[in-house]
C-alpha cells in the first residue's frame, strides 16, 4: 500500500450517485450484498444482470473502469484461493485440458469469485462516490452505536499521521541498511511497532488535550442536514431492487418452468 | 484472513453476525471503563495503530511472509473491551473503504479477528500474569497470548467452515492447513507482540493495560530521613463476569442455531456430510427426525425449491439475530442513559 492512498479511494464528482444521502447508499450497498450472496449458485444470468446493474451505477457516477479495476486488486489473495479449490476439493472429478479437478471445487470457486468479485465491486463503488466522513455520518444515521462511529472518525484522521509516522520510521531503518529478511529481523521490526504506538499515543494524548481546551465534550459538531428524502431512498432503493427483481424473477423461471 | 462475500453461506454469514453484534454491544460498556472520557479519540487512534501494524509484513519461513492481527497485542496495550472496538473499527474501515472483506463477511471477520484473538489472548495473558506478576513475566505472558490467538482464530475459521462453509474441501485438510500456517504465523505475531510490549514497558509502563499496578509505588525520601509511601491510584477493577457471562450463553445458542439452520438453508451437503460420505458411513446415518417435514432434506421433499428454504431459515436466524441485538439494546440503554445525558447530541 502506497502514501496516503486512502485519499484515492474518494473520486470527487456531481452525480445523481454522488449527490445521494450516504445512508442511502450504505443501505443499498448492503442490501446489494445480502441479494448477491443469496443467489444460488447455479444461475449464471442473474450474475450477469448483477455485473450490469454495478456498470449502470459506475457509469452514472462517471467512474472509469480502470480505477475499479486498480482497486480490485485488494481481492487477489482470495482470488487465489479460489483457483487452488477446484485442485484440493472432494468429490467427483472431471478432465479439463489434462488436468483432473474436483467439479464441487470447480462450482465452490465460481460461487466465491463472483460473489465476492459483486461484492468488492460495489464497496469499492460506495467508497468512491461517498466521502469517507460522510460514509460514517451515514453510518451513525443508520443506528450504528454512536461510539464505534466515533472511534471510526478518529481513525481516519490519524491513520495519515500514523502511516507517515511509520514512513519516517522505515525511512530511518532503510537508510542505515536494514530491511527486513528473515525471522532474525523480528525484533527490529517489533521494536519500530513499540515506538511508533508511544509516539502515537503521546501525540494523540496532546491532540487530546488541545480537543478539550477548544470545547470538545464527546462528539463532534455536525453541520451537514443529512435527511433523504423519500425520493432519494427510491433512487438509490433501485440497485438493491433491481438485483430483487432479477433473483425472484430468476427464482420464477426455475420455480414454474423447471430451467435451471 | 479477511473473509470475502460467498465464502461462508447466508445463515452462518448472519448468525456471525448476530454474535459479532453481542461482542460489541457488551464491549461498547467495557470500554468506558478503561479508557473513561477519552475513549473514543484514544481508542481512535489505537484503532489507526492497530491498521498500521497489520501492514507490517514478517517473513515467516522460506518464501512466506505473514502480517500481524494484532488482537493480542491490542488487548495487552488498551485492555480487551477497547481492543474489541478497535479491531471491529478497522474492519468496518477495511471492508467499506477498502473493499478488504465481504460486506456480508463483516461478523464473521469481526468474530473471528476481533472477538476470537482478544478473548483467547487476553484469556491467556491473564492465566500467565495472574499467578506471576513481573516485567519478564509480561512479556512471556504477551508472547504466548499472541501465539495461541492466531491459530485459536483459524480453529473457530475451521469451525465455522465446517458448518457453513461452501468449499467442498475436507474439513482435516483445513484445518492441517490452516493450523499450520497459522501456527507459524502465530510465532511471529507472538515475538513481535512480546517485543513491542517490552519496548512499551521499558519507556511508558503506565501505557500497557497489562501491566497496571507493576510499578512500584512512589517514595518520597525526606532530608532528615523520614519516608513518605505515596499509595497508588486505585486500579479500577474489570467487570468482566457479567459480560462473559452473558457472551458465553450467546455465542452457543447462535452457533447451535447457526448448525441447524444452514442445514436447511445451504443447497449443498455440509462439511459433515461431505466427510461422511467421503468416509462412506453415510449409509448408516438414519433419516432426519424433520425428514418427513417439509423443509427436510434442502426443501426438496414436496417441491419446494430450495431458495424458500433457504429463506425460510435465513428469516428465523435474522429473527433470533434481532432479538439478540434488542435485548442488548436495552440493556445497554438504561446503562447508558444517565452516563451520556446530552452528550450523544448529534
Amino acid at each position: 500500500m502506497s502514501s496516503g492512498h486512502h485519499h484515492q479511494l474518494y473520486r470527487a464528482g456531481d452525480t445523481p450517485v454522488h449527490r445521494l444521502p450516504p445512508q442511502c447508499k450504505l443501505a443499498a450497498v448492503a442490501a446489494f450484498a445480502l441479494v448477491v450472496v443469496a443467489t444460488p449458485r447455479e444461475w449464471f444470468a442473474a450474475f450477469g444482470a448483477y455485473a450490469l446493474l454495478l456498470a449502470a451505477v459506475a457509469v452514472t457516477a462517471r467512474i472509469p473502469a480502470g480505477f475499479v479495476l486498480r482497486r480490485m486488486v485488494i481481492e487477489i489473495p482470495f482470488v487465489l484461493f479460489a483457483l487452488a479449490i477446484p485442485f484440493i476439493g472432494t468429490g467427483e472429478r472431471v478432465q479439463v485440458v489434462g488436468l483432473s479437478l474436483s467439479l464441487p471445487g470447480l462450482w465452490a470457486a465460481w460461487n466465491i469469485l463472483a460473489k465476492a468479485t459483486l461484492g468488492v465491486v460495489a464497496s469499492i463503488l460506495l467508497a468512491a462516490t461517498t466521502e469517507p466522513r460522510m460514509l460514517l455520518l451515514g453510518a451513525q444515521r443508520l443506528r450504528l452505536p454512536p461510539m464505534l462511529v466515533q472511534i471510526a472518525m478518529f481513525m481516519l484522521r490519524y491513520m495519515d499521521v500514523i502511516l507517515d509516522e511509520m514512513r519516517r520510521m522505515r525511512v530511518a531503518r532503510e537508510s542505515r541498511g536494514f530491511t527486513a529478511r528473515d525471522a532474525r529481523h523480528i525484533p527490529v521490526v517489533a521494536r519500530s511497532a513499540g515506538a511508533l504506538f508511544i509516539r502515537s499515543y503521546e501525540r494523540g494524548e496532546r491532540v487530546h488535550l488541545a480537543m478539550l481546551s477548544r470545547g470538545y465534550t464527546g462528539s463532534m459538531p455536525v453541520i451537514q442536514d443529512l435527511t433523504p428524502s423519500a425520493g432519494q431512498w427510491l433512487v438509490a432503493g433501485t440497485l438493491p431492487g433491481a438485483a430483487l427483481a432479477v433473483l425472484l424473477g430468476a427464482w420464477g423461471l426455475t420455480g414454474v418452468w423447471g430451467v435451471s | 484472513m479477511h473473509v470475502p462475500d460467498g465464502f461462508f453461506n447466508l445463515a452462518v454469514s448472519v448468525s456471525a453476525g448476530a454474535v459479532a453484534a453481542a461482542g460489541v454491544a457488551v464491549c461498547l460498556r467495557g470500554a468506558r471503563r478503561e479508557l473513561d472520557d477519552r475513549t473514543a479519540p484514544m481508542a481512535g487512534l489505537v484503532a489507526a495503530f492497530v491498521f498500521a501494524v497489520q501492514m507490517l509484513n514478517f517473513p515467516v519461513a522460506a518464501g512466506t511472509s505473514g502480517h500481524l492481527l494484532g488482537g493480542a497485542l491490542a488487548a495487552i496495550l488498551v485492555g480487551p473491551y477497547t481492543a474489541v472496538l478497535c479491531m471491529a473499527v478497522v474492519l468496518l474501515v477495511q471492508g467499506f473503504f477498502f473493499a478488504d472483506g465481504g460486506l456480508t463477511a463483516l461478523g464473521v471477520n469481526i468474530t473471528l479477528m476481533g472477538l476470537v484473538t482478544v478473548l483467547v489472548g487476553w484469556g491467556v495473558f491473564r492465566l500467565i500474569t495472574r499467578t506471576v506478576r513481573s516485567r519478564a513475566a509480561i512479556t512471556a505472558a504477551s508472547f504466548a497470548a499472541a501465539l495461541v490467538s492466531v491459530p485459536a482464530s483459524a480453529l473457530v475459521f475451521t469451525l465455522l467452515f465446517w458448518i457453513g462453509g461452501t468449499a467442498p474441501i475436507e474439513i482435516g485438510t483445513v484445518a492441517a492447513a490452516m493450523g499450520g500456517v497459522h501456527t507459524l504465523i502465530g510465532i511471529g505475531e507472538g515475538l513481535i507482540t512480546a517485543v513491542t510490549v517490552g519496548t512499551v514497558l521499558a519507556t511508558r509502563p503506565d501505557l500497557v493495560y497489562g501491566a497496571r499496578g507493576l510499578a512500584a509505588p512512589l517514595v518520597l525520601r525526606g532530608a532528615d530521613g523520614d519516608r513518605v509511601v505515596t499509595p497508588e491510584p486505585e486500579v479500577r477493577a474489570p467487570a468482566r463476569r457479567p459480560a462473559l457471562l452473558f457472551l458465553l450463553p450467546g455465542v452457543v445458542v447462535t452457533f447451535v442455531l447457526a448448525g441447524v439452520v444452514s442445514v436447511f438453508a445451504s443447497g449443498d451437503p455440509d462439511g459433515l456430510e461431505r466427510v461422511a460420505e467421503d468416509e462412506g458411513f453415510g449409509d448408516q446415518a438414519t433419516d432426519h427426525a424433520f425428514g418427513t417435514w417439509t423443509l427436510a432434506d434442502y426443501g426438496d421433499v414436496a417441491g419446494i425449491p430450495v431458495g424458500v428454504a433457504g429463506v425460510v431459515g435465513v428469516a428465523a436466524t435474522l429473527i433470533v439475530a434481532g432479538a439478540v441485538g434488542y435485548a442488548v439494546r436495552r440493556r445497554n440503554r438504561g446503562h447508558d442513559r444517565d452516563r451520556d445525558h446530552g452528550r450523544l447530541s448529534v
